[in-house]
């Protein structure tokens, strides 16, 4: 009886099986690579915004504080965008026929806010809340990153759940001591203080910080 | 006529069954030396049946699982029902591929190949269940452990998870047995093929198979094994999906009776299933002197042996029910007994226990005819049996507020037809591009009794 197949297809048959696995694992690797690639978190992707507002300059160079602009961070789940009349309390006097900022007063003229164009978004089924974060000792730096380094914001942290969750099983990386949480450059928590500092701001053990309905309520 | 004497090894294998013989007789269905229009009939009906699916599951995938009847407090309907029936039928193949070779019972090499396709089959049947009744299954894979973004491992302490892992490693083994199996089979195919197409075929899934000492050597070891891993999964599937049940707290499912009593219904349902298939394939193909009446008297022992399992589960279930001093259970028997359950649990009774006390006769158990109904008839038990567990329990539970009732709707009753649509779909396509009786098997036993002392 003549053959089906060629010879060669001694040699094809294991080496489409041996690749066709390789691929698919392959293609797993690249799957995860993408889901942690700037393309889908948008860290380190700068946001354009309508007025090219400056963090590095405004808190870097001139050292206003976070809360003189985000007021609610202290009392509120959302930190607060500042009311033109904030840009104002300076821009009134500085720059006062800078081109750059013609929107601004354009906006004071009118009473429109600044549409500011969102760089941190937590989907709609998630309850986050500024106010108890700040309140037991997690720095602006630990999420936001070295805001006083970025010319136009960007994400610094990947907003993923397990980003969430990696802090929440180990909060004490992140609680810092309270005077240092409004400090854009304040060095990372040791841990030696750790514990006596969670105990001190009464921060939860971290079976307490995992439960669904602290974020999905 | 006199009344063929069964028991081994005289009739496992009708006289005048050569080697040649045997191969012609199985390998010309799938090379289509046999027209049948029996076989067109029922491939145009499975058809239909699986449109009923298609419309089925896309009408739930645009308005999602509220076209179900389901609702608080049975959010269980029919989808859990059929994934349990299905998954139970789907026991059969591997006890009589994988025990029934290693307690080295002969009789299962006529019917081991049949009764693994099926098992196949009513395996995927039932894991397209608990995905569709997610309601997003689109996240189906939820369900797996693997790198995420959320951070989570599923719930490893849910039963649910174990089904997962059951089923899939289930539906694995059972996979990779039926193919070895197959192997050798597909090379007798290749060999008498002659359209080349079929012929290159055959060829890919023959694996360059020739028949050689080496190759039959490592193919028995490599069998062999895999009976060894399917053995222990015929008793961890529907232990694990019991316990979908038991874990829970609800009368009527806390009862460590489940295990067993879950392995035993599946045994049973999986070996009518193998006689309803099995049955009319016999008669159309013209099997009689492979698939003998020695094989239907087993098939029919280890069918009512597990029935009558089943029925001590029943029986222990009312006596723990009616004897446990607590209200719930109580009730709960009560409202089988008569209550509002008393039909369905009457019907499972008649089904279950009663009707298969004919096979104490040898004369039903060899009788094709009584021996199909009295299979058809307990399929729809083991379904009903199904219903009474899941909605039983979860419409009454403890606090009469929160009672509630269940009517599957017109989609409910689609996708459960359409279910058997696709497995009779699969399964005309099987008899008819493979072996539907293991050929090398069959040799073996001609063989066996060439040798025979």
């Amino acid at each position: 009886m003549a053959q089906i197949f060629p010879r060669a297809y001694n040699t094809l048959a294991p080496a489409v099986l041996v690749g066709a696995s390789v691929l698919l694992g392959l293609l797993g690797v690249c799957v995860y690579a993408v889901f942690w690639s700037p393309y889908m978190t948008h860290v380190q992707v700068p946001i354009t915004q309508p007025v090219p507002f400056s963090h590095q300059h405004h808190v870097g160079g001139l050292g206003i504080d976070c809360r003189y602009c985000h007021t609610g961070v202290e009392t509120e789940s959302f930190a607060g965008m500042p009311p033109t009349h904030t840009c104002m309390t300076c821009h009134s006097q500085l720059w006062t026929e800078a081109p750059v900022l013609a929107q601004v007063r354009q906006s004071l003229t009118s009473g429109a806010p600044i549409g500011w164009n969102r760089v941190h978004n937590v989907p709609d089924f998630v309850y986050f809340n500024h106010s108890i974060h700040v309140s037991k000792g997690v720095g602006c730096v630990s999420c936001h990153g070295r805001v006083d380094q970025m010319p136009l914001m960007w994400k610094a942290q990947s907003l993923y759940m397990k980003w969430c969750l990696d802090c929440h099983r180990h909060p004490e990386t992140a609680i810092r001591d309270l005077k240092q949480v409004f400090d854009p450059g304040s060095p990372n928590p040791s841990r030696e203080d750790a514990g006596e500092r969670m105990q001190e701001y009464q921060v939860r053990p971290a079976r307490f910080l995992l439960d669904c309905s602290n974020c999905h309520r | 006529m006199e009344e063929p004497p069964l028991g081994y090894p005289t009739r496992l294998l009708e006289p005048g069954v050569t080697y040649a013989k045997a191969t012609e007789d199985i390998a010309s269905i799938p090379l289509r030396r046999i027209r049948s229009g029996w076989w067109w009939l029922a491939f145009a009906t499975a058809l239909f049946l699986l449109s009923f699916l298609m419309i089925a599951v896309s009408w739930l995938f645009i308005r999602g699982v509220g076209v179900w009847g389901i609702n608080i407090p049975v959010a269980w309907g029919f989808a859990i029902v059929n994934f349990v029936w299905w998954i139970g039928i789907g026991h059969a193949g591997t006890l009589i591929s994988a025990i029934l070779l290693l307690l080295a019972q002969p009789w299962r090499n006529s019917i081991n190949r049949l009764s693994e396709a099926m098992t196949i089959f009513a395996v995927l049947c039932a894991a397209m269940f608990p995905l569709l009744h997610l309601g997003r299954p689109w996240v189906f894979y939820f369900l797996l452990p693997y790198p995420d973004t959320m951070g989570l491992w599923p719930q490893f302490r849910s039963p649910l998870v174990w089904d997962a892992f059951a089923v899939g490693t289930y539906f694995t083994v059972s996979l990779l047995y039926w193919y070895i199996g197959l192997v050798p089979d597909f090379a007798t195919l290749r060999d008498r093929e002659t359209s080349p197409g079929m012929q290159r075929f055959y060829g890919i899934f023959a694996l360059g198979w020739r028949g050689s000492a080496v190759h039959w050597e490592r193919h028995q070891t490599a069998y062999r094994l895999l009976a060894g891993l399917a053995t222990p999964l015929v008793l961890s599937v529907h232990s694990v999906v019991s316990l979908d049940f038991a874990v829970g707290l609800l009368p009527g499912w806390h009862s460590t009776i489940f295990p067993p009593y879950f392995v035993a219904g599946a045994i049973f349902s999986g070996f009518a299933m193998v006689l309803t298939l099995m049955l009319p394939l016999r008669s159309i193909f013209k099997l009689h002197d492979l698939i003998t009446p020695h094989h239907l008297n087993n098939m029919a022992c280890v069918m009512f042996v597990s029935g009558l399992m089943v029925g001590y589960g029943y029986f222990m279930e009312t006596l723990m029910g009616l004897t446990s001093a607590d209200p719930f259970e109580y009730a709960n028997t009560i409202a089988r007994l008569w209550g509002s359950w008393a039909p369905i649990f009457w019907a499972v009774i008649l089904c279950n226990v009663l009707i298969p006390q004919v096979l104490w006769s040898r004369r039903v158990r060899t009788n094709e005819w009584m021996l199909f109904w009295v299979s058809i008839v307990i399929n729809l038990g083991m379904w009903l049996e199904r219903v009474m567990i899941v909605v039983c329990s979860l419409a009454k539970d403890f606090i009469p507020s929160s009672w509630g009732s269940y009517w599957p709707t017109a989609w409910d009753w689609a996708t459960l037809i359409g279910s058997g649509g696709l497995f009779l779909t699969l399964f005309l396509l099987f008899i008819r591009l493979a072996p539907a009786i293991a050929i090398s098997d069959v040799k073996e036993l001609i063989a066996e009794k060439h040798h025979a002392p």
